[in-house]
């Protein structure tokens, strides 16, 4: 039982066969919550690729109009659509969603609170079932007649209503029945978070002693709760639009397409929040671990990602700024954009507080957290453009929105996995990471990312208009330089998706050939690090642990560890 | 299957399952308001949707009502057997329950051929887009129930898992509310 | 695991709040009031539509006949069936928290949706709207006969 999670990896990986008898019961069928987050882990990794090439194609298509794009072939008008739809939903809903949330809610919450397993975990299995079921009927949706869905990854009507009008009839609501799938999964697996972290917490554990990325996903999952069931109403008004002729979007009967983007939004930006926090906590864990030091004001960040959240159901139409929404509303929606970015750069503030005077250790997984600061700052700051109204109206549907965007999406979806990949990979697998090969990955994701968006910034501020499949018929959009800031960006793309196969080489190679892991490679307290590597059946194998104090008890003036684990009693006090 | 520790700790002194069934209510709560937010605001928006309104029959909809209501009722004395130790009672109950849900469904079906057959259907206009869709939605809400409500009803009548009857029971409560309101919404405002 | 151990029967539905559980005859008072109560939201707006002539006062009656009962028996239950007074407080900060929310949704969609002109904007579509309903030939005859 013990190497089930160390195996676990490379048969999902390789599907190679088995001569274990159990082998589905045991990886496939698994209750396990450290296989059921493998499973997650690797769909999300397996939906990248795809969310990676329809970027590629696309961004191909943008720099050299009309080629045939090596790997895809001719880029048609219809064709540019699907890809960019698909790479939108892909990315949020099948990558970031199940990457940050599902597998490491899954993987960490009960070997950080101490305890064997999830509350419910055949809900946990079905909860991943139905992720699988739902990315299965993506995919399916790009071989039907039509094609993928072409209708932008939020789906406003009557586009994504009307066949007639987004050409994609079966397409669209595969799509939109996909989504649905992929929100009750993560409904199940949310209310299992929420209620193992409320019940099922190590003995001694108090509210102040779960670490922060536990916080971060419980308070992610409620606000996910809280603000997907409109959508989820919405979505089976669309889907009866779509399949059955209602009008609940179509002015022509009697409906409203801005109600649509009231529904959308009022999830699409809570959920900026849902993905941003349980990133904001990974990199909590990880300056701590690696600056030796305890966090900087535990209660401030996590009553700031409590208030963050609270004040994200506030601020959904400054997305709708130019859909014809009352302008008095305006106002107030780009007042409560403006204040949330004060949470925000507040718990950036603590961050640097935990980090100053530390003895900083640039891991891998520390320099990943620490680009991931600045680079969500450079997102955050140019939000404050869009947030208001009368910039906005300006920078709508520009390149503008697209880069600004990507530096908050790529940070939480990419920067943030990769350090909780790297700084979990030993408790996962059992196996260190090649340290040389991520710094090489790192630096070589870090420095094209920067490269694709800082020219999308400059040519968002030109007037570049988002929606556009061949630029040579717009020649305002073509003068001086414009197409090659776009030539720019997409080779600087060519360049990070070429430095993401060293990730990959570095992951499959170091699961099977890595040097050995200990239990603590990191000298870090909480409670993962204290049961084997990796974990067996059941987690703790010398029995489930009680706790007796916070989880960053880092470089204590009364101990010569420079750490203090949670499970040590004070009696055992140097 | 074996139960991990995890599901016997009860660290806020509610069992798990009563609590995970809160979180459920609390995350129908916004499906359900979504639809019923929606069509509140199009309904004040549109006067005219009284006249389509009319059309409803509120004497099915009033004896949905008293059914939802006294199943409701059994849920509840189903409970109240478990806290007896009374599975079998509890499991009758609970049958009895289900059978409420039974009745509710057939009246529904009868009520919405009656509809059909008139031309109002669901794309007759947008008070009957939203008026199936709610309905509907509902309705897909009590066969859940009923489906979860046999499972535990089997159980009990062993007296197994006898917490689970409350549990159940909480859910159809839930029910029960969404339809407390659908009523006037859909059938008595005019 | 040596120390996963199948469920201790710990199935005793005896937990905190239950030792305020009722005798049967209680519940079933509630459901008696419940059903009065239904009787009145029928009852009221009925009247309403075909006694008052004034339109604002029948308004108002079925304001409070329909929806105003609707929340005292939605109350009713929560307290009574689903035992809320004795649950966690925070479970009824749970629920309340999420009905806010949806005042919150309707509050920030409603001035888009609800009205069709405003400050400086009409929406012309939905004013020209008519109910294709009324104007057809399924119209009052079929409906008003099942009545």
């Amino acid at each position: 039982m013990s190497t089930a999670a160390a195996h676990a990896e490379h048969d999902h990986a390789h599907g190679h066969a088995h001569h274990d008898e159990g082998f589905i019961k045991k990886y496939l069928w698994s209750t396990d919550h450290k296989i059921i987050a493998m499973q997650y882990l690797f769909t999300g990794i397996f939906m990248a690729f795809i969310g990676g090439f329809t970027v590629y194609a696309f961004r191909m298509q943008l720099a050299f109009p009309g080629m045939s794009v090596p790997g895809y072939g001719r880029v048609t008008a219809t064709d540019y659509n699907a890809l960019v739809t698909t790479h939108g939903s892909v990315m949020i809903f099948w990558v970031a969603m199940p990457v940050l949330i599902a597998a490491l809610g899954n993987y960490l919450i009960p070997l950080m609170i101490g305890c064997d397993d999830m509350v419910f975990p055949r809900l946990n299995r079905l909860s991943y079932q139905l992720f699988l079921l739902s990315s299965i009927v993506l995919i399916a949706s790009f071989y039907v007649p039509g094609g993928a869905f072409g209708g932008a990854w939020t789906s406003y009507p009557p586009l994504s209503a009307k066949a007639e009008y987004s050409l994609t009839g079966l397409g669209s609501s595969m799509w939109l029945f996909a989504v649905a799938l992929e929100f009750a999964a993560f409904l199940l697996g949310g209310i299992n978070f929420i209620t193992t972290v409320m019940n099922s917490r190590a003995p001694g554990m108090k509210m102040f002693d779960v670490p922060i990325v536990v916080w971060m996903i419980i308070i992610a999952s409620i606000l996910f709760m809280a603000s997907v069931g409109p959508l989820i109403a919405g979505a089976v008004m669309l889907l009866f639009d779509q399949q059955l002729g209602t009008g609940f979007f179509d002015p022509a009967k009697g409906g409203d397409p801005v109600l649509w983007q009231h529904l959308f939004w009022f999830f699409g930006h809570p959920e900026v929040y849902v993905v941003l926090l349980p990133a904001m906590g990974i990199v909590a864990e990880i300056i701590t671990v690696f600056s030796r030091k305890k966090l900087f004001a535990y209660k401030t960040v996590l009553y700031t990602a409590i208030g963050t959240g609270v004040l994200s159901f506030f601020v959904w139409a400054h997305h709708q700024f130019i859909a014809g929404i009352d302008p008095r509303m305006a106002n107030v929606f780009s007042v409560t954009t403006l204040l949330i970015s004060i949470p925000v750069a507040e718990m950036v503030f603590v961050y640097i507080g935990t980090l100053y005077g530390g003895s900083i250790r640039l891991t891998t997984p520390m320099l990943w957290a620490l680009a991931f600061i600045a680079e969500f700052l450079l997102g955050g700051v140019t939000g404050i453009f869009l947030g208001a109204s009368g910039a906005d109206i300006y920078f709508h549907d520009t390149y503008f929105v697209i880069a600004h965007f990507h530096y908050t999406f790529f940070p939480i979806a990419f920067i943030g996995s990769f350090a909780a990949i790297t700084y979990w990979f030993p408790k996962m697998f059992g196996k260190m990471m090649n340290e040389t090969w991520g710094k090489v990955h790192f630096w070589g994701t870090i420095i094209p990312f920067n490269a694709i968006f800082i020219p999308l910034f400059l040519l968002g501020a030109r007037g570049d208009h988002r929606r556009i499949y061949d630029y040579r018929h717009f020649p305002d959009l073509m003068k001086a330089g414009m197409q090659d800031l776009r030539v720019f960006a997409t080779l600087a793309l060519l360049v990070l998706l070429a430095f993401q196969v060293v990730f990959l080489v570095n992951l499959f190679y170091s699961i099977f050939r890595g040097e050995k892991a200990s239990a603590n490679p990191w000298n870090a307290n909480t409670l993962e690090w204290q049961a084997p590597s990796p974990p067996p059946h059941g987690n703790f194998p010398q029995g489930l642990p009680n706790v007796y104090r916070g989880p960053y008890e880092y470089s204590h003036p009364d101990r010569q560890d420079d750490y203090w684990p949670q499970t040590e009693p004070d009696a055992a006090k140097s | 299957m074996i139960r991990p520790i995890a599901t016997t700790r009860e660290m806020t002194g509610m069992p798990t399952g009563r609590l995970a069934v809160w979180w459920l209510i609390a995350s129908e709560i916004v499906i359900f308001g979504g639809v019923l937010g929606s069509y509140l605001m199009h309904r004040i928006g549109h006067k005219e949707w009284a006249a389509a309104s009319a059309h409803t029959n509120t004497w099915a909809g009033a004896f949905n009502t008293l059914v939802l209501l006294t199943s409701s009722l059994s849920a509840v004395l189903a409970h109240n057997a478990a806290l007896r130790k009374d599975g079998k009672r509890a499991a009758k109950l609970l049958w009895f329950t289900i059978l409420g849900g039974g009745i509710f469904l057939v009246v529904k079906s009868i009520e919405w051929t009656g509809e059909i057959k008139a031309g109002y259907t669901i794309t007759a206009n947008n008070f009957w887009s939203f008026y199936y869709t709610a309905a509907g939605l509902h309705g897909l809400h009590v066969i859940a129930g009923m489906i979860v409500m046999m499972f535990v009803a089997a159980d009990a009548a062993k007296g197994k898992e006898l917490q689970r009857v409350e549990n159940a029971g909480l859910y159809w409560h839930f029910v029960d509310l969404v339809w407390i309101f659908l009523f006037p919404l859909l059938y008595i405002a005019k | 695991m040596s120390d996963t151990a199948h469920a201790p029967a710990s199935t005793d539905a005896a937990h905190g709040h239950d030792a305020h559980a009722h005798p049967d005859s209680f519940y079933i008072r509630i459901w008696g009031i419940l059903l009065v109560m239904l009787v009145i939201s029928v009852a009221g707006p009925e009247l309403a539509h075909r006694v008052v002539s004034n339109e604002t006062v029948a308004f108002v009656i079925v304001l409070f006949t329909a929806f105003g009962i609707a929340i005292v028996k939605a109350y009713m239950v929560v307290k009574n069936f689903m035992h809320i007074g004795v649950e966690k407080k925070y479970v009824g900060y749970l629920l309340i928290a999420m009905l806010v929310l949806m005042g919150l949704m309707i509050g920030g969609v409603g001035p888009d949706v609800l009205r069709h002109e405003g400050h400086r904007w009409v929406n012309q579509a939905a004013k020209d709207y008519k109910l294709p309903g009324d104007t057809g030939h399924h119209g009052d005859a079929h409906g008003e006969a099942k009545h």
